[in-house]
């Protein structure tokens, strides 16, 4: 795993950059710039912060679990169940999605993560399988195979009803994207933050020195399933359609894939990763579905083997090539 | 009681077969991780290249099925020849995350590849008749195939515990899972034997794919629709252990038969519990841990 520039100084991380004001500005022109394709754009938000919460654990703590659709999946089960039983109020539902996913994650994250390597990816494995088959089977309360359509909302604020064009779909998936951003970025750049990264350095270590790691890991993990729980509440409330796929082993497969694509390391890699994964599905829509499965392989195998860092690690050769600056070897 | 002898009868040939396919499937990976500790997501790929070639000889070519078993069988290990010295040798040190991806790209790649020959439909059925028959056993008739899987697993696992035991190759290989670098110290050439133990895992995977066609059906997805069975053997067998990844694949299989038999509504997670709890029971001072 790769070391920014940035790893032994937090404040260097803390400040926003130009690149990074660039960014914020890409999904406000998208909304001026493709205005009938909005439910579409608002898909590819929701899939950066799902794919951005994964990095949070992934790239920060050393996580690798593949199992974290079974927050996605709770979080926007417990929203759509929350409407069709009267509550209809679009924040508060989607913050108690979310809640509710943090409390899953509060309450198996002290036995879970005190596993590492295969045993950790089996049992998250085996946790997302458990999850979906119960979604399954269950289906009195979830909907089944048919899962839970129709679900309806309140304006938000009282004010911006949700329409067919999805605007306001969009700037309130928007809104509570960037706000999770700003919490997940002055995360990272804390000492909780850096804690966490000596952590996936080296767990032993960071023991010896009297830090809680189980406690940090699972503090980290709850937050993390907060925030996909937040993006699968987002998914129900902007689809008003719940299925079982937001509990599938795919999507915990997809959401590595999304973040690998984008690059592991930096807080935008999910985001980045996650937009693009999206985006280039679609446009790859009239292929066969197998193809698309093609492409995304040789593509991994081609990273791990060339050790590059996704499209954030060609960026930063690309600026510091730019700049002149020969980027540090990693210490 | 008659009700009971059938169900415990039915249980026992349909539980142990199942088991012994799954046995065949995951040993290689078993032996392989306890090797190299290597996580390698795409192990069922070479299971489905194996079940795929196998069918496509006795449609396509008319071969007799026993032998395009063998013939699948040899094939496949070659093939895993090849992919092991040409991008697994690249991955031994590298981190967990890198392996799981790699591997996960090497098992889409599989996958795209079979429906881009095969179609994206369950392949028909290529076993022969004569194993399509049933004899009579404690009141239940059984079908051939269940036996015949059954025979070729024992037989497997006598040979393996022979190669293990008996021969120069398998002395080695217990050294290495041991301790590798005293292994190679020793005079062991430990990367031969890893390429060697990846050939016979990736060959009695195929043959898993192949004869296990009547339990589990190929279709493009087959590396990842039985990943988690072949994970769940892995992580209880603990590195390189291949007793207790007989012995455990065998009680996954009889447990899901049964939890299937008797619960057909929620059997199908009796097995992810039991797997769960017993990993989470492993924390401290885990097997799992015991000798890395």
């Amino acid at each position: 795993m790769s070391v920014d520039r940035a790893f032994y100084n937090a404040a260097e991380r803390n400040r926003f950059g130009l690149l990074e004001i660039l960014f914020w500005l890409c999904p406000i022109a998208a909304f001026f710039l493709f205005p009938t394709s909005l439910s579409f754009a608002t898909h590819v938000l929701i899939m950066a912060l799902f794919a951005m919460s994964l990095g949070l654990i992934l790239s920060f703590a050393g996580i690798v679990t593949l199992g974290h659709a079974a927050f996605f999946g709770l979080g926007a089960y417990v929203t759509a169940l929350l409407s069709l039983a009267g509550y209809q109020e679009p924040i508060t539902a989607t913050f108690l999605g979310g809640a509710a996913a943090a409390v899953l994650a509060l309450v198996i994250g002290p036995l879970l993560l005190r596993l590492t390597g295969l045993p950790l990816m089996m049992v998250t494995l085996a946790l997302g399988a458990v999850m979906f088959e119960a979604a399954n089977k269950l289906g009195w309360l979830t909907g089944g195979e048919n899962g839970l359509g129709d679900l309806r909302y309140q304006p938000v604020f009282g004010i911006f009803r949700w329409s067919i064009y999805g605007q306001t779909a969009y700037f309130y998936t928007l809104a509570w994207l960037f706000v999770l951003f700003l919490l997940t970025r002055s995360l990272v750049a804390s000492p909780f933050g850096l804690a966490l990264q000596g952590i996936r350095e080296n767990p032993l270590r960071m023991n010896l020195i009297g830090a809680p790691v189980t406690g940090h890991l699972v503090r980290v993990y709850t937050i993390s399933a907060f925030i996909a729980g937040i993006a699968g509440a987002l998914s129900a409330q902007a689809t008003g359609f719940v299925g079982l796929d937001v509990l599938s082993v795919d999507l915990s497969i997809n959401a590595l894939v999304m973040l690998v694509l984008g690059g592991v390391g930096n807080i935008y890699g999910g985001l980045v990763g996650g937009a693009l994964y999206i985006v280039l599905r679609n446009l790859a829509s009239d292929w066969n579905p197998y193809h698309w499965m093609f492409v995304i392989g040789a593509f991994l195998v081609v990273v791990v083997l060339l050790g590059q860092n996704g499209v954030i690690g060609i960026v930063e050769r690309l600026t510091s090539l730019i700049s002149g600056q020969r980027k540090e070897t990693s210490p | 009681m008659d009700y009971l002898v059938s169900s415990l009868t039915f249980i026992a040939i349909y539980g142990v077969s199942y088991g012994m396919v799954i046995f065949l499937i995951s040993i290689g990976l078993v032996i392989t991780m306890g090797l190299m500790r290597v996580i390698n997501l795409a192990h069922g790929a070479f299971a489905a290249i194996g079940g795929y070639l196998c069918t496509a000889l006795v449609s396509s070519y008319k071969l007799n099925f026993y032998l395009a078993v063998v013939v699948a069988t040899l094939s496949v290990a070659v093939l895993s020849l090849i992919v092991e010295r040409g991008i697994y040798r690249q991955i031994y040190r590298k981190s967990e995350l890198d392996q799981v991806l790699l591997t996960i790209g090497l098992a889409f790649i599989t996958v795209a590849s079979l429906n881009f020959l095969f179609g994206p439909n369950v392949v028909p059925s290529q076993l022969p008749a004569t194993l399509s028959g049933t004899v009579e056993l404690l009141g239940r008739d059984v079908q051939m195939y269940r036996l015949f899987v059954v025979a070729v697993g024992l037989a497997v696992v006598v040979a393996l515990w022979a190669i293990f035991n008996w021969t120069m190759f398998g002395a080695g290989l217990r050294a290495a899972v041991d301790n590798p670098s005293m292994a190679q110290a020793a005079g062991i050439d430990v990367s031969r034997l890893f390429t060697l133990a990846f050939a016979l895992g990736s060959g009695l995977a195929a043959l898993g794919g192949a004869v296990g066609y009547g339990m589990l059906p190929l279709e493009p997805l087959y590396p990842f629709k039985y990943l988690i069975i072949i994970m769940i053997v892995v992580a209880l067998s603990g590195f390189g252990n291949m007793r207790s990844a007989a012995a455990i694949s065998i009680a996954v299989g009889v447990v899901d038969t049964a939890g299937r038999y008797f619960f057909p509504t929620y059997g199908a997670f009796i097995i992810y519990v039991f797997v769960i709890l017993y990993l989470l029971a492993q924390i401290e001072g885990s097997p799992l841990r015991r000798k890395s």
